[in-house]
């Protein structure tokens, strides 16, 4: 059902219900949803597909964090455990040519982006065989190929960024839509809303999604925002909003096809909200005390994006656990070759410090 | 009492307009708030009205007439009852026709404000045709004309920022662009720096080329973690992947009278960083063949051009495709005796004191920079192993300046061959004041050039 957009309708004392599919009418009264009874169901490959993106991600990132605590791995290092479901919900329902463009947690969408799990490991341990031949780091990896815009360490920049990339796909014409994700963090700079106007004011096709994880490095959503629901933050600038359950990858592509329909139709930029969580520290140097053990466990046991497809592959679909050990087993193999390419591969030849300034 | 009518200034820096209508005749009664003329220059008209009541008694420039110098006598008005044939015979009153307040002093003593100033000569240094006809332009229309050319030829181009479009630029210096281009490749933003900069460079990394206007680089400061941690890290940080065709354009450094945040010189800012190039041009064809050439390089460029040089007149050769290198110095004036390294408005200080050394027998070789980043030493460098000595006239600030920049280069390059220390002339180290006198005291000056080059050549 649909809601008007209301200041102060959000509980400060829970401000992530996961309350999938609430969309704010943003214009008029005008409903932007169509709600039934949870999401639309995937069909069957979909759900395999899904499966085996999200566990990509989540073994990907737990290899990460093993090379990071043996000293393969540098600086920081921004792990996407727990919220695989945004980023593969928005690439199924996006299509060839979409750009993507995101933060400093940027692991996973260049593994659902479909670059290579090999590239983004060696970059990770800074070696010539990184995506960025080792210039960039964990923050810093872009593909032309694959339409990925970055990684970006600069809280925020991202969305301005991002908004460029619909700024260009409108110059050009062309229908491409520009997801932009940032965090609930970054969703308190101001260029943000410096483009949140333009965007509306010129119709430029870019989905904002905003990945609520609850909190901004230590800081939770209620102690750093005076509105917490984020589906309203484009309000004022008569921005159509979401709130999605994060943790569904159905919610998620539903509420993608959604948003990207109505940027692809020329009617301007789309917010989602999701509300996500990410299990591990801010960062690999943050031990999390700020939350409680008993909340992760909560949420991994009850919400864990993975998990829901498992169950619903085995139950409805009645795939045997050893169909879905193959793609397990074959999802360790390409990360552990990622793992071995990403510790022998050489480092950069000392001339590569000059290269890659100016073209 | 008769009440002289002098030539206002729409501007701080005007120094010279059109008298383009008189709506008076001679011996009009005139009341307060009557629209008596039209001036005009290049970028704006106004209207002149009257504060008196009078009879317009004697008009003394005739419309139509040309680069007026502000403050000139241009008609007479006879108080009542005053003999129209007398007036003008008594002393002057205050001026009376003022839409903004007339006399503004001029405060760069080394801006001719002459009606016609000799427009200098552009010695191209090879770098274009022998025998190509020069014509004289205002740097305006030479930016003007290097932004159009550069549309016509390549689509990927277009123009944004505060006022280029239907105001047809805060400066007049993106005149027309709408008219031609239309509003798809002219753009106005919102007041919003820092999002519509992302917003350039992330049009600019999928390959479009947007040359992006800050109405002063002041304001660029809202916006420069674009301009550097965005755009000139990003072809680094993707293993030479990903780069990002920007010009980041506008008028730096200080105006006249504008205060301390609307005066700063971010030459140095900007030259710090690499991944960027720094261009600053200090004439009319130096800004057209080097703006052409920052569209077309693959690289963020920083064009900090000067307010005040804006309405300069230069000439230009008259070309197709008129484009200069970047990077590459231009000597403005040969000599043995002392180098002097400028660029952009310390052009004028630099050429001015290169004169007055001439006639003390010192004869100064002036090199102009026209870019900042990446500097072209070896210029500078061959020139001080001539003359063994080295000034540097810069209106920024003189801790980590250009100067430092230059004389560390020189000490490093030509150590040797130095006869005496390098001199900075510099902006002095304080925040831009607005009182005209501490204004001027602020800028760098003829005066000081001379004076450190008869200190470098023991004179």
């Amino acid at each position: 059902m649909a809601v008007a957009a209301k200041a102060g309708s959000q509980s400060k004392s829970s401000p992530n219900k996961l309350s999938p599919g609430k969309a704010v009418a943003a214009r008029g009264g005008r409903s932007l949803s169509r709600r039934s009874n949870g999401p639309v169901a995937l069909s069957k490959d979909e759900e395999i597909s899904a499966y085996r993106d999200m566990l990509m991600i989540r073994r990907f990132e737990e290899k990460a964090g093993q090379m990071y605590g043996m000293g393969l791995i540098g600086g920081f290092c921004h792990l996407y455990i727990g919220q695989e479901a945004v980023v593969v919900g928005m690439q199924m329902a996006s299509a060839k040519g979409d750009q993507v463009i995101t933060g400093y947690r940027d692991h996973g969408h260049m593994l659902a982006c479909g670059m290579d799990p090999k590239g983004v490991m060696a970059e990770l341990t800074g070696r010539s065989g990184g995506l960025s031949r080792g210039k960039g780091g964990s923050m810093h990896m872009f593909s032309v190929e694959s339409n990925f815009y970055g990684g970006h360490g600069i809280v925020g920049a991202q969305v301005s960024l991002g908004t460029g990339l619909a700024f260009a796909n409108h110059y050009r014409n062309d229908g491409r839509v520009s997801m932009t994700y940032f965090g609930d963090g970054a969703a308190n700079q101001g260029q943000v809303y410096e483009c949140f106007n333009m965007a509306e004011l010129w119709k430029l096709p870019v989905v904002y999604v905003i990945e609520n994880n609850r909190y901004a490095m230590g800081t939770a959503v209620s102690r750093a925002s005076a509105q917490t629901d984020f589906s309203k933050r484009g309000v004022s600038f008569n921005i159509p909003g979401e709130q999605v359950d994060g943790m569904d990858v159905r919610a998620v592509k539903e509420a993608a096809e959604r948003a990207i329909q109505w940027c692809r139709d020329g009617k301007g930029p789309y917010i989602l909200e999701m509300q996500t969580y990410r299990y591990r520290g801010h960062s690999m140097s943050d031990p999390a005390k700020y939350r409680s053990k008993d909340e992760v466990q909560k949420m991994r046991e009850e919400h864990d994006p993975i998990e829901q497809v498992r169950r619903r592959l085995i139950e409805e679909w009645k795939i045997s656990e050893d169909e879905l050990k193959t793609v397990d087993s074959h999802v360790r193999e390409i990360v552990n070759a990622a793992a071995d390419f990403a510790t022998t591969n050489p480092e950069p030849d000392p001339s590569e410090l000059y290269t890659d300034i100016l073209r | 009492m008769s009440i002289e009518v002098l030539m206002p200034a729409l501007s701080p820096t005007m120094e010279k307009g059109n008298l383009s209508k008189w709506l008076k005749n001679e011996g009009d009664s005139i009341k307060p708030g009557d629209v008596i003329a039209e001036i005009e220059t290049d970028k704006a008209t106004m209207e002149v009205e009257a504060v008196d009541e009078g009879i317009l008694a004697k008009i003394l420039v005739p419309a139509g007439t040309n680069d007026v110098p502000v403050n000139q006598l241009i008609a007479i008005i006879a108080a009542d009852g005053e003999d129209i044939s007398k007036a003008g015979s008594a002393s002057a009153a205050a001026p009376v026709a003022a839409p903004v307040p007339a006399a503004a002093p001029a405060v760069h003593a080394s801006v001719p404000a002459t009606a016609h100033p000799d427009i200098p000569a552009y010695d191209a240094s090879g770098e274009i045709p022998h025998g190509t006809e020069m014509v004289p332009q205002t740097m305006r229309e030479a930016l003007r004309d290097a932004m159009a050319e550069e549309m016509r030829s390549n689509e990927s181009v277009f123009v944004m920022g505060e006022e280029v479009a239907e105001y047809q630029g805060a400066y007049k210096i993106t005149q027309g662009l709408l008219q031609e281009f239309g509003p798809r490749r002219v753009i106005d933003t919102p007041i919003t720096e820092h999002g519509f900069a992302g917003i350039a460079v992330g049009a600019a990394l999928t390959g479009l080329r947007p040359i992006l206007e800050f109405m002063t680089f002041n304001f660029a400061m809202q916006a420069i973690d674009h301009i550097i941690n965005s755009a000139a890290k990003t072809l680094y940080m993707s293993g030479g992947q990903m780069g990002c065709p920007i010009v980041f354009r506008g008028p730096n450094g200080a105006a006249a009278r504008v205060g301390a945040q609307h005066s700063q010189d971010y030459s140095a800012w900007y030259s710090n960083v690499p991944g960027l190039l720094v261009v600053s041009p200090s004439n009319a064809a130096d800004a057209k063949g080097l703006l052409k050439a920052a569209i077309r390089n693959p690289n963020p460029v920083v064009f900090l051009e000067n307010e005040i040089l804006y309405g300069q007149t230069g000439m230009v050769p008259k070309m197709d495709d008129f484009v200069l290198p970047i990077g590459k110095a231009r000597i403005a004036r040969t000599g043995k005796d002392v180098t002097i390294v400028s660029f952009s408005i310390g052009m004028t200080y630099a050429l001015k004191a290169a004169e007055e050394l001439a006639t003390l027998g010192i004869e100064a070789e002036v090199i102009d920079l026209r870019t900042i980043r990446p500097m072209d030493v070896d210029t500078i460098i061959a020139s001080v192993r001539k003359t063994g000595r080295c000034i540097t006239v810069e209106e920024g600030w003189p801790q980590s300046g250009i100067g430092s920049e230059i004389s560390a280069q020189v000490m490093e390059k030509a150590f040797d061959y130095l006869d005496a220390p390098v001199i900075r002339i510099t902006g002095k180290d304080v925040p831009m004041p607005y009182a005209a006198n501490l204004e001027k005291l602020a800028l760098p000056n003829v005066g000081e050039v001379v004076e450190a080059a008869r200190a470098v050549t023991y004179r």
